[in-house]
């Protein structure tokens, strides 16, 4: 089964849920799909055993063949390219790696060359295997790494994936194709605003979805509201406790200290289960 | 006019909490909310809209089943997987036309779609640009620039002195939008080690784009240790300071009332501190 933790708001606990359901059922494998800012590695410190860049196609003109007609620019709808007579120019940053601009060439003149724009890592730590993404510092493009990250998700077993903050696209790469979203809240204005954002995105992709209100205890009734109005479950809550912060703050799984809340993952997950049938 | 942006890396350190206070604060600022998938800032703000703009985002290829001849050369060719069984998935197209051009019965068509709304308000702080993205849509970065755009006219309108702009959690495509053409990024940061590390992704990425950094640590007491880690890195590396704010449960009652927290209980440990910074931050922008 494929279990990923989501949010919409950020900070909400995202991070902390993944590790701590991964450590207290034995998941498999646990894929860090924040690449932007992937965390999971400060809590589970992995040793790194294999690592790959991640490479996207760019075009490359072919001088000798290109005769400046135009048509690479005006058909890339990134501006990618660039033609004014006799200068073509490509700005690789820009590029989306559609392939398009090579198939509308008439000349025959572009061709396509690997550019890096980030790496993923693999490693072992506490029994689990641990997948995650980091996107190249000034690079834009987060979703070929999050798809880079997925490919290597185990057919087999329990996967557990932290996606990235938001309701954009690279939430709906992370969240596309997995059995069930565990939405990650804080009982406050924000949490709620952004949990209505997110859920709206997880129905759409067909995910079935429950809830964990995270720092419960502080804010207000809203979030629990909206969840009941919608139908979705609120499976686990959290609360707001100076311990959980310190050893979050330290890099250490709440649940390695507090093992009492282990069980409660397990029941979490045979929720999630049943649910996802 | 100067511009500075409210970043973080990590998500939810308490930028939106932060930018709120500054514009109660400021007295002569635009804000723009430029975490467009998330967005929070108008809950603390309440802005009233004059004005909502439709953001056109990228096109959309859509297969006529009349003509379309079931050939799977577009299935082929897309390497984004948007197209199934001769439909295209308008949650993963991404408008890149490949489809459109290459289909040999021009069976595709390119519309238009609208995927998301920026909006200008009045606050009772000042003039303010937000939108809303289309939950699940590709581009928050030229929604991000669209924004952007409207802050700084409305600026210009205005003769103001400051565009506060609220960024986006990360570094990929909306942060990075959000930085163009900014002098300055206050990062706030939270005294753990994921801040940390999001920390030193987020300056690297101030570094790429020349801006100049200022740090602030939120909930500074959480971790006093992680706190000087912080305050020592920053000095290591010429990072200026602006201050250190407590944990301070009267943010998120504020929250709750949908102000600012200086406005809410100006006394309080937290209203405090943000005041010292705004100070702190006014000094270095020299507004």
């Amino acid at each position: 089964m494929k279990v990923v933790v989501a949010s919409g708001k950020g900070g909400t606990g995202k991070t902390s849920v993944a590790v701590n359901l991964a450590l207290s059922v034995g998941a498999e494998q646990v894929l860090d799909c924040d690449v932007e800012e992937p965390n999971i590695h400060i809590f589970l410190e992995p040793e790194v055993t294999e690592s790959q860049p991640v490479e996207l196609l760019v075009p490359r003109i072919i001088e000798e063949r290109c005769t400046y007609c135009r048509k690479c620019a005006e058909f890339c709808q990134y501006n990618a390219l660039f033609v004014a007579g006799e200068t073509a120019m490509v700005f690789p940053e820009l590029c989306h790696s559609c392939g398009g601009c090579k198939l509308v060439c008439p000349e025959d003149a572009i061709e396509e060359v690997p550019r890096m724009i980030g790496k993923i890592f693999k490693g072992h730590a506490h029994g689990v295997e641990l997948v995650y993404g980091e996107l190249n510092i000034g690079e834009p493009l987060a979703v070929p790494i999050i798809s880079e990250v997925k490919e290597q998700a185990r057919r087999e077993g329990l996967v557990i994936l932290d996606a990235p903050p938001g309701s954009a696209c690279p939430v709906v790469e992370a969240v596309h194709g997995s059995d069930f979203c565990l939405m990650v809240t804080e009982p406050t204005p924000f949490g709620l605003h952004d949990l209505e954002v997110a859920t709206t995105v997880v129905k759409q992709l067909g995910v079935p979805m429950g809830v964990v209100v995270n720092f419960a205890g502080i804010g207000d009734r809203g979030v629990y509201e909206f969840c009941e109005q919608q139908g979705i479950p609120v499976l686990m809550e959290i609360p707001f406790d100076r311990k959980i912060a310190e050893l979050y703050s330290r890099g250490v799984p709440f649940t390695e200290e507090m093992t009492e809340w282990r069980p409660r993952f397990q029941k979490l997950l045979d929720e999630m289960e049943v649910l996802a049938r | 006019m100067k511009q500075m942006t409210i970043l973080s890396g990590k998500g939810g350190t308490g930028k939106t909490t932060i930018t709120a206070s500054f514009a109660a604060l400021s007295e002569n600022a635009v804000f723009a909310d430029c975490d467009v998938d998330a967005s929070n800032l108008h809950l603390l703000l309440n802005p009233e809209v004059k004005k909502t703009i439709d953001f056109m985002g990228l096109k959309m290829a859509v297969i006529d089943p009349e003509r379309c001849t079931r050939c799977g050369l577009c299935m082929e060719l897309c390497r984004f997987n948007a197209i199934e069984d001769y439909r295209v998935d308008p949650i993963h197209c991404e408008g890149y036309k490949v489809c459109v051009v290459n289909c040999p019965v021009e069976a595709i068509d390119f519309v238009d779609r609208v995927c998301g709304h920026a909006y200008i308000s009045e606050t009772r702080y000042g003039p303010m640009s937000h939108a809303r993205l289309t939950p699940g849509m590709e581009n928050s970065g030229k929604l991000v620039t669209l924004v952007r755009q409207n802050a700084q006219r409305l600026a210009e309108e205005h003769g103001s002195e400051l565009v506060l702009v609220d960024g986006p959690p990360g570094i990929g495509c909306p942060a990075i939008a959000s930085l163009s053409n900014v002098e300055y990024s206050l990062i706030v940061v939270e005294p753990t080690l994921s801040g940390i590390h999001d920390l030193k992704r987020a300056l690297g990425l101030l570094r790429h784009f020349d801006v100049e950094p200022l740090v602030c640590v939120n909930k500074y007491d959480l971790n006093t240790d992680n706190t000087d880690e912080i305050t020592r890195y920053c000095k290591e590396n010429g990072v200026a300071m602006v201050g250190c704010v407590p944990f301070d449960p009267e943010v998120t009652k504020a929250m709750v009332q949908g102000q600012p927290v200086v406005e809410y209980r100006p006394k309080s440990p937290a209203s405090a501190a943000i005041a010292d910074v705004w100070a702190e931050t006014r000094t270095q922008l020299g507004v």
